[in-house]
């Protein structure tokens, strides 16, 4: 099975063509975006919104066979793209993968440089709020 | 006179510098406009050359700069031709100008149900405050309406004056739509009912011609920050007469006439609300950018603004897909806009990425926004450096984007 370093590895490879070039890299990340499988509007409430973030962005977990399915979705095209990254890494994998995992690939695609310092904050709210799912998740399963 | 732009240009050295690979075209002008050379300058020398606290000092470098910072104080009673420079307080912005108003005048002179009238089209500068006040005080906040345009009805605001009304404080250009409010009008009818009025200036006072005296406006607020001028530093003006009546706004140094354990006097204005050690090497600077102004004309300035916006408004409207949000006939060189296929977040973005300096969001007009069922729009808002060949940029850079498959 694809492991997060595998994707993470995949991230990096497709970024690196667009040689630094920030409008090619947006459409990229609005095509990207594109592909997340629709997430039902019953979902959108405010228990699942992610503070921080300038646009409006969800993440609904569920627990299935001990591994973590997340929707997520944003009113904006660009932060549905970095929605994206994230759940292609984490989407069904065990809470305990999400919790060890070391996401190397923001540094090395130059998120920062790419998407500006409010975005990036916004972003690892996106990546808490995540992982604090993953937490909740695996306490669970240990009580 | 027509303006040489390109000399102006040559004025403005943040403007010569590419961003993400491509020149810097800065649209966001109605947030802060950039600073001319010689207000650089200013700011250098005085800290160089003048440092000093001003006033009450004996010696030769805090003469100088108590000299520099009351010749920016002539400078603005000028320029918006008050009275006496004494009725123009330095504040470190519109927002204080606003909060000194309402935490003076109003917790002196307002009661319960007594009325503020506003418009839709405040900043939330100039809801927030009077909010408050009124809360506290037990008056009441009443809003005029606009039409789809981004025009007051003043229809509507004349019924919303009563004997109850004690003050009218709005916004004299709109920093969201351009619109220009029929101040003159606004200020008569109000003072026909014994109301004050305040005059938010922050977008009008760098584009339009400011006499107090003849608009017989109570108080008028100015950024520096939006003149071209450095941050940190705002005026508000006040005829005396109210002025003297209101109770100072921040206890301190400078504000006082004699101190002793069982009594304060206080100073005469100006210095009753300039409490404390002010931005000097600011308000020195700020006189710079005034000169700056004077020297090119309002009415040239304006033209040239015109132009620009003439020429934006005209492009855009032969794009599909793009809507344009404040089009009243009376308007600054503002322009908001939503693009159906995008939203004003990534299309901001997508501007940046092509150099292009934009405002997206609701630009601290969230009720504004509800009225036109938005939660924000693209703005872009030119200044005097800015050319017909940069709206052509804008133009051809919102064209692809509307034209993408979303």
């Amino acid at each position: 099975m694809t492991t997060p370093t595998d994707i993470q590895n995949e991230i990096i490879d497709n970024f690196s063509l667009f040689e630094g070039d920030i409008e090619q890299t947006l459409m990229y990340l609005m095509d990207l975006g594109k592909k997340l499988p629709a997430m039902p509007d019953e979902h959108k409430v405010d228990e699942f919104i992610v503070k921080g973030c300038q646009s409006k962005v969800w993440v609904f977990p569920k627990l299935e066979e001990g591994k973590v399915q997340f929707e997520v979705d944003s009113n904006t095209e660009i932060t549905k793209g970095l929605l994206y990254l994230l759940w292609s890494i984490w989407n069904n994998q065990t809470p305990e993968t999400i919790l060890s995992t070391e996401l190397y690939f923001i540094d090395k695609i130059g998120m920062s440089r790419m998407i500006g310092t409010q975005r990036s904050n916004g972003f690892t709210s996106m990546i808490q709020k995540m992982k604090a799912f993953a937490t909740l998740y695996h306490q669970q399963s240990n009580s | 006179m027509i303006l040489d732009i390109n000399n102006i240009r040559s004025q403005f050295p943040i403007l010569h510098q590419q961003v993400n690979g491509k020149p810097l075209v800065y649209f966001d002008n109605a947030a802060t406009t950039q600073k001319p050379q010689r207000v650089i300058d200013a700011l250098n020398k005085y800290y160089t050359l003048d440092n000093a606290n001003i006033h009450r000092a004996a010696h030769t470098l805090a003469a100088r700069s108590t000299e520099y910072f009351e010749q920016t104080r002539k400078a603005i009673q000028q320029f918006i031709n008050a009275k006496e420079d004494a009725e123009c307080i330095f504040t470190k912005g519109v927002t204080e100008s606003i909060n000194l108003v309402v935490q003076t005048w109003g917790r002196q002179f307002l009661q319960a149900g007594d009325e503020v009238v506003i418009t839709t089209m405040e900043h939330h500068s100039n809801i927030v405050p009077w909010q408050m006040i009124c809360e506290e005080k037990g008056a009441v906040l009443k809003v005029v309406p606009i039409n789809d345009a981004g025009e007051l009805l003043m229809d509507e605001f004349e019924k919303l004056l009563s004997p109850k009304t004690k003050m009218v404080s709005c916004v004299w250009v709109s920093n969201a739509l351009g619109t220009i409010n029929p101040v003159k009008e606004i200020i008569e009818k109000a003072h026909a009912i014994g109301a004050k009025v305040l005059l938010d200036g922050a977008q009008a006072c760098s584009h339009m011609e400011v006499d107090v005296q003849l608009l017989d406006c109570d108080f008028l607020t100015i950024s520096s920050h939006k003149l071209y001028g450095p941050t940190g530093v705002g005026v508000l003006y006040g005829k005396r007469e109210l002025l003297e009546a209101m109770p100072p706004y921040q206890g301190g140094g400078e504000m006082i006439k004699e101190v002793t354990f069982a009594k304060t006097t206080y100073n005469e204005i100006p210095f009753k609300f300039e409490a404390g050690t002010p931005n000097i090497g600011d308000v020195i600077a700020f006189k710079y950018a005034l000169d700056f102004v004077n020297a090119l004309g309002k009415l040239n300035i304006a033209a040239h603004e015109e132009a620009l916006l003439r020429h934006f408004v005209n492009g855009i409207n032969e794009i599909h897909g793009i809507k344009l949000v404040g089009t009243a006939l009376q308007k600054i060189s503002v322009q908001s806009f939503v693009l159906n296929n995008m939203h004003h977040f990534d299309a901001g973005m997508m501007l940046d990425a092509k150099g292009i300096a934009v405002r997206t969001g609701h630009h601290c007009t969230q009720p504004l926004m509800q009225r036109f069922g938005l939660d924000g729009t693209v703005r872009a808002s030119f200044a005097v450096y800015n050319t017909i060949g940069e709206v052509d940029i804008l133009i051809e850079a919102l064209r692809k984007l509307a034209n993408l498959n979303n």
